[in-house]
């Protein structure tokens, strides 16, 4: 479904690259997770994607076909993205209903009251909430409101940039579970970015370590999970992880689990 | 035991002249341990933080049987005297060093403002640097000559909050407040900070309020931890017998973490019971 090849963003003056000819591809309905430390480029990736940041070289093909760096409007359709902090994301002065409307009169796509109460019951919410403006939303409404916005439109693919970092881990456990079930249900296919291993553990079957630009390694999720990983970095990051999440009952120490 | 360093008992704070507790009857004291407050956001923990440091805002209603430090009571000292409390005696690490370092300063100055606010009489400017390079030394910042001359901006998260803390220890408090220290930094930076925190902790012999959403960090880092829920304190527990949570609420926290060694199909969510919050709209 997703397939980038050879991806390389420049950004600043002088130019820099912060991506260096990254390739990965995701197969429909996957899921594939991008993990790695604040600016090591998964968000960049993300956004070269999205069609956010035209300024890119490399290729990037979605559904078969190799994308143009300037993005029609149709591509919107079929590529949605969730960002990480609903505050940001949604228009602080319109209601709930105003902007679930506004990706469908963009693509000029008929305006109904259905599709609104659809979009907010598939994410779990009361289609009262229509009238209400986000700051009389919760962080975890907020952002299913942000993900009813992205899927109103019916795309094929999900780009997911921290979708939970901004939210309790209760409530993260909610949206993490929504997310899986629309997944299943409408068939997705999800590129997930995060510096959360264990979320990315969870939600995606295959996962690429980012550092410095590249991805450093590439893993089936099964063998994050017990543990084999080659890259020294990678280790690195999933032995802190480890230690950190202290998923294990005995004391942790410098050495790790692993 | 030794006298606690800060105690609070059936503190409450309220807003809107009363009618919103955010904080309901919680009584606690901190001895020179790591006592750690965890909850999700609007639980009130932040709020018990700031109470402590009398910067609520001014329509705040905070009521307590007993709330002090040391042998200052809270709850009546006058702003003159919190001057005196406030950074020098109580330090407060905030979460996101962009935030709360001023952005057109050098890092360096900043740190110096604190010393020359405090220890005003202590040999003037060339002091204070001196002493800034110190400090910048036992945060572990590897070239502080460079460092101090740095902006904000010019610098890493870890670097931050680690600057951060430098500017709260030269004060030599000796009480810590950390509200979310590490939540906007990376999984391997947090851990260089906490264990720096740890460290300084344990030497220097201080209290450390750890105010955090994290339930991980705070089951590795603290001594005893205080699960509140609604402005209440539910459960207050030995950080390593987290494990054997018995109330509800936290033990729907620790099960509602996704894991990277195991895989579920659903993560558990919390069920929330309205018993929890229990006893609230007595009258007010």
């Amino acid at each position: 479904m997703i397939d980038v090849r050879n991806l390389v963003v420049r950004l600043g003056s002088p130019p820099q690259a912060v991506v260096k000819r990254v390739s990965f591809s995701v197969e429909t309905g996957g899921s594939y997770g991008l993990v790695g430390e604040s600016g090591c480029g998964k968000s960049t990736v993300l956004r070269a994607i999205s069609g956010l940041n035209p300024d890119y070289r490399g290729e990037i093909e979605i559904g078969g076909k190799v994308l143009s760096p300037v993005r029609p409007k149709e591509f919107y359709r079929s590529v949605q993205m969730v960002f990480q902090d609903p505050y940001g994301s949604l228009h602080p002065r319109k209601t709930i209903g105003a902007q679930l409307l506004e990706p469908l009169r963009n693509q000029r796509l008929p305006r109904s009251r259905e599709a609104v109460f659809e979009a907010l019951t598939s994410v779990g919410l009361n289609p009262e909430l229509r009238y209400r403006f986000p700051h009389q939303l919760s962080g975890g409404q907020r952002q299913r409101v942000a993900i009813a916005r992205a899927l109103i439109l019916e795309p094929q693919v999900l780009l997911l940039d921290e979708p939970t970092s901004a939210l309790d881990v209760s409530v993260q456990a909610e949206i993490l579970n929504l997310l899986n079930e629309l997944r299943e249900k409408r068939g997705l296919t999800y590129l997930l970015v995060s510096h959360d291993l264990a979320v990315i553990a969870h939600m995606c079957d295959r996962v690429g370590v980012m550092q410095a630009g590249q991805i450093v390694e590439e893993v089936e999720a099964d063998r994050l999970r017990a543990g084999t990983l080659e890259h020294p970095y990678s280790r690195l990051l999933l032995e802190a992880s480890q230690q950190y999440g202290g998923s294990t009952e005995e004391p942790l120490t410098m050495n790790g689990a692993a | 035991m030794t006298a606690p360093l800060i105690e609070a008992a059936n503190l409450e704070v309220g807003f809107g002249g009363g009618k919103i507790k955010a904080v309901r009857s919680v009584s606690f004291t901190l001895g020179r341990e790591k006592l750690g407050i965890v909850g999700e956001s609007g639980s009130g923990k932040s709020t018990v933080g700031r109470a402590i440091m009398r910067l609520l805002p001014p329509t705040a209603r905070v009521v307590a049987d007993r709330l002090r430090f040391q042998e200052i009571d809270l709850l009546t000292a006058s702003n003159r005297d919190m001057v005196h409390v406030r950074g020098r005696r109580i330090g407060l690490i905030l979460q996101d060093p962009k935030y709360s370092l001023n952005p057109v300063m050098r890092v360096g100055e900043q740190i110096a403002e604190t010393y020359l606010q405090h220890y005003p009489a202590a040999g003037g400017k060339a002091a204070a640097r001196a002493r800034v390079l110190e400090m910048l030394n036992a945060v572990k910042i590897r070239d502080p000559e460079r460092v101090a001359r740095l902006y904000p901006h010019e610098i890493s998260g870890g670097m931050g909050q680690r600057v951060m803390i430098a500017m709260m220890l030269i004060a030599e408090p000796e009480v810590m407040i950390a509200d979310e220290p590490t939540s906007a930094l990376d999984v391997t930076v947090r851990l260089e900070v906490l264990s720096l925190l740890d460290e300084l902790v344990t030497r220097r012999n201080l209290g450390l309020i750890l105010i955090s959403h994290d339930l991980n960090l705070v089951r590795r880092f603290c001594d005893r931890v205080i699960i509140m829920y609604a402005g209440r304190i539910v459960e207050t527990l030995a950080a390593s017998q987290l494990g054997e949570a018995r109330h509800p609420y936290t033990r729907g926290l620790l099960a509602s973490l996704p894991s990277i060694d195991h895989k579920v199909s659903r993560l558990p969510t919390l069920k929330r019971d309205p018993s929890w919050i229990d006893a609230v709209e007595t009258n007010s």
